[in-house]
């Protein structure tokens, strides 16, 4: 089987549909260690990819008051059990401009790999981006993901992100993701993760409020279980009148599993409000009670309350 | 035919009696309104009858269909039909309404549920469980996934509470078709029209019941606070 046949079967594993990389009307880039095994790009939507020496370089754009109907589709991945994928990735909507991105990042034999993404992200003048990334990386775990992502927010601009990562084993994630927001620009950026065994997670969002009117929202949903653990930074800064945010952070631990959240909240405008909540523990004593007593075991009420966090 | 025995059950918090010496029957098929000031012990005798964790009774029995359930853990004794509407149900994130209401039997259709408890299908079936809930709606929810449960004793704490009082009629039809279903019901309840649908009713002071009978008699002593002259005995 080649790597595209083994990557493609991975994505179908997970639950992607296979079809869309065969579509003329859908934009798409599969991409397997440093090589592109396939691109595609659609009126509006241009996908440029170099391969360099250490890694490779992807530059995406989108034109200015183009409107991508259909999610683009990005497949990152290795399918050996070793090796390392370094990513550079450039995005760029131009003014106007609406699209949604889905990127699947597969490691389906992960042993010894490491994955690292720095993405510098673009949303311009009245332009939207819904990102939504997530990732498999197999029953062994052993892999590093490090993703960094700077994301610039124009005036009335949209950008909302959603990572998940709640099948297979996690490896040890460390996400690096920064936001500013323009004026009237909202920003949303969603985490779920589920550790296992020994996991190790470490995540730190900011999200900078430095326009007028500026919204923001950090969302993380972590579960927990084994020696796995956690420590969540979620950052936002109000620095503009007008502007809100909002860090809202819940980990659920069971056995021996260690979580730790710093909700880092400030403004340097008097007229700005930044809030934040977080809520650490173990799963909620009245949420059991109640599915207990609509006969569910304890295992299976644990399994639903997490399952509910994470979906 | 008893269905639901309490015999002396004593429970205490920190140096307060909540429970002493409690005693109380309920019959299979009958409505029992429970009725008493706040404080006086109703939640605690709800919770622990369902079994929660710190409610276990320091002494006396908790007797259903001639089984003891002093050992029997929660699901244990919803699986033996005990069933219980919370008087401040939790919220879950990423629950569905639909799923809620067909926990244990996914043949049940939940627009019927809904409807039993005077909401609309169609404005609830793609919601969550969760805060985007008012507490009314909460609350009718809750009352719907006991309906589904078809428990033999459904155990409703203020299920008037946080409803609007246009709605008590909502709330009396629920609570009647839990006994059309053949189920008994303890009724715990502030509000004496909801009380007198029951075939029988109790006052609770103290820890204690101090008089059982029908609904209109033992309403209006609890409505004329003549259970301050009670002296325990």
């Amino acid at each position: 089987m080649s790597d595209f046949e083994s990557l493609v079967e991975a994505f179908g594993a997970v639950g992607g549909d296979q079809a869309i990389l065969g579509r003329n009307d859908i934009a798409h880039l599969v991409v397997v260690g440093h090589k592109v095994l396939s691109s595609h790009s659609i009126d509006g939507l241009s996908v440029e990819t170099q391969e360099t020496c250490d890694g490779i370089s992807v530059q995406v754009k989108v034109a200015e008051r183009a409107r991508i109907t259909q999610p683009v589709h990005m497949c990152f991945g290795i399918v050996q059990s070793t090796g390392t994928q370094r990513i550079q990735m450039d995005v760029r909507l131009e003014k106007g401009a609406h699209a949604h991105f889905i990127a699947h990042c597969l490691f389906p034999e992960a042993k010894r790999i490491q994955h690292i993404m720095d993405a510098q992200i673009i949303v311009g003048m009245g332009a939207a981006l819904h990102y939504e990334e997530s990732h498999f990386h197999g029953p062994h775990g052993g892999i590093e993901v490090i993703p960094k992502a700077h994301v610039t927010v124009g005036k009335d601009g949209q950008y909302s992100s959603e990572f998940t990562l709640v099948t297979g084993l996690v490896g040890m994630l460390d996400i690096d993701y920064t936001v500013e927001a323009g004026e009237n620009a909202v920003t949303e950026l969603t985490t779920r993760v589920f550790g296992h065994r020994t996991d190790r997670i470490k995540i730190r969002e900011a999200i900078i409020l430095a326009g007028r009117n500026s919204r923001g929202l950090i969302k993380t949903r972590i579960a927990l279980e084994h020696e796995a653990s956690a420590e969540v930074t979620g950052i936002t800064e109000g620095n503009a009148p007008g502007a809100r945010g909002h860090v809202d952070c819940m980990e659920i631990v069971k056995d021996r599993a260690v979580a730790k959240a710093i909700p880092v909240v400030s403004v340097t405008s008097p007229l700005a409000k930044v809030t934040h909540e977080a809520a650490i523990g173990s799963v909620d004593k009245r949420q059991l009670e109640t599915l207990m007593s609509h006969g569910l075991d304890s295992e299976e009420a644990v399994d639903l309350i997490v399952r509910g966090i994470l979906k | 035919m008893e269905l639901l025995k309490l015999r002396d059950l004593v429970f205490s918090a920190g140096n307060k009696v909540i429970l002493d010496r409690f005693s109380l029957t309920v019959e299979a098929c009958e409505i029992h309104a429970l009725v008493g000031t706040n404080g006086s012990g109703k939640s605690t005798l709800a919770a622990m009858i369902m079994g929660c964790e710190g409610y276990a009774p320091a002494s006396g029995d908790i007797i259903f269909d001639q089984r003891s359930l002093n050992d029997q853990k929660i699901h244990e004794r919803a699986r033996l039909g005990i069933a219980m509407a919370w008087q401040e149900p939790v919220r879950f994130e990423g629950l569905g309404v639909p799923e809620y209401l067909t926990l244990r039997d996914s043949s049940l259709d939940p627009a019927a549920l809904l409807t039993a408890v005077g909401l609309e299908p169609s404005l609830y079936l793609h919601r969550q469980v969760d805060r985007s809930l008012s507490g009314g709606e909460r609350r009718r929810i809750e009352l719907a996934s006991v309906l589904g449960l078809k428990p033999r004793l459904a155990i409703l704490d203020e299920p008037d509470s946080g409803i609007d009082m246009l709605s008590t009629g909502d709330i009396i039809g629920v609570v009647k078709r839990f006994k059309d279903n053949g189920a008994a019901v303890l009724l715990i309840t502030h509000q004496e029209e909801i009380a007198r649908i029951a075939d029988r009713a109790s006052l609770m002071h103290r820890g204690r019941i101090i008089c059982t009978g029908k609904p209109v008699p033992v309403t209006a002593w609890y409505r004329e606070k003549k259970y301050l002259a009670w002296d325990g005995e």
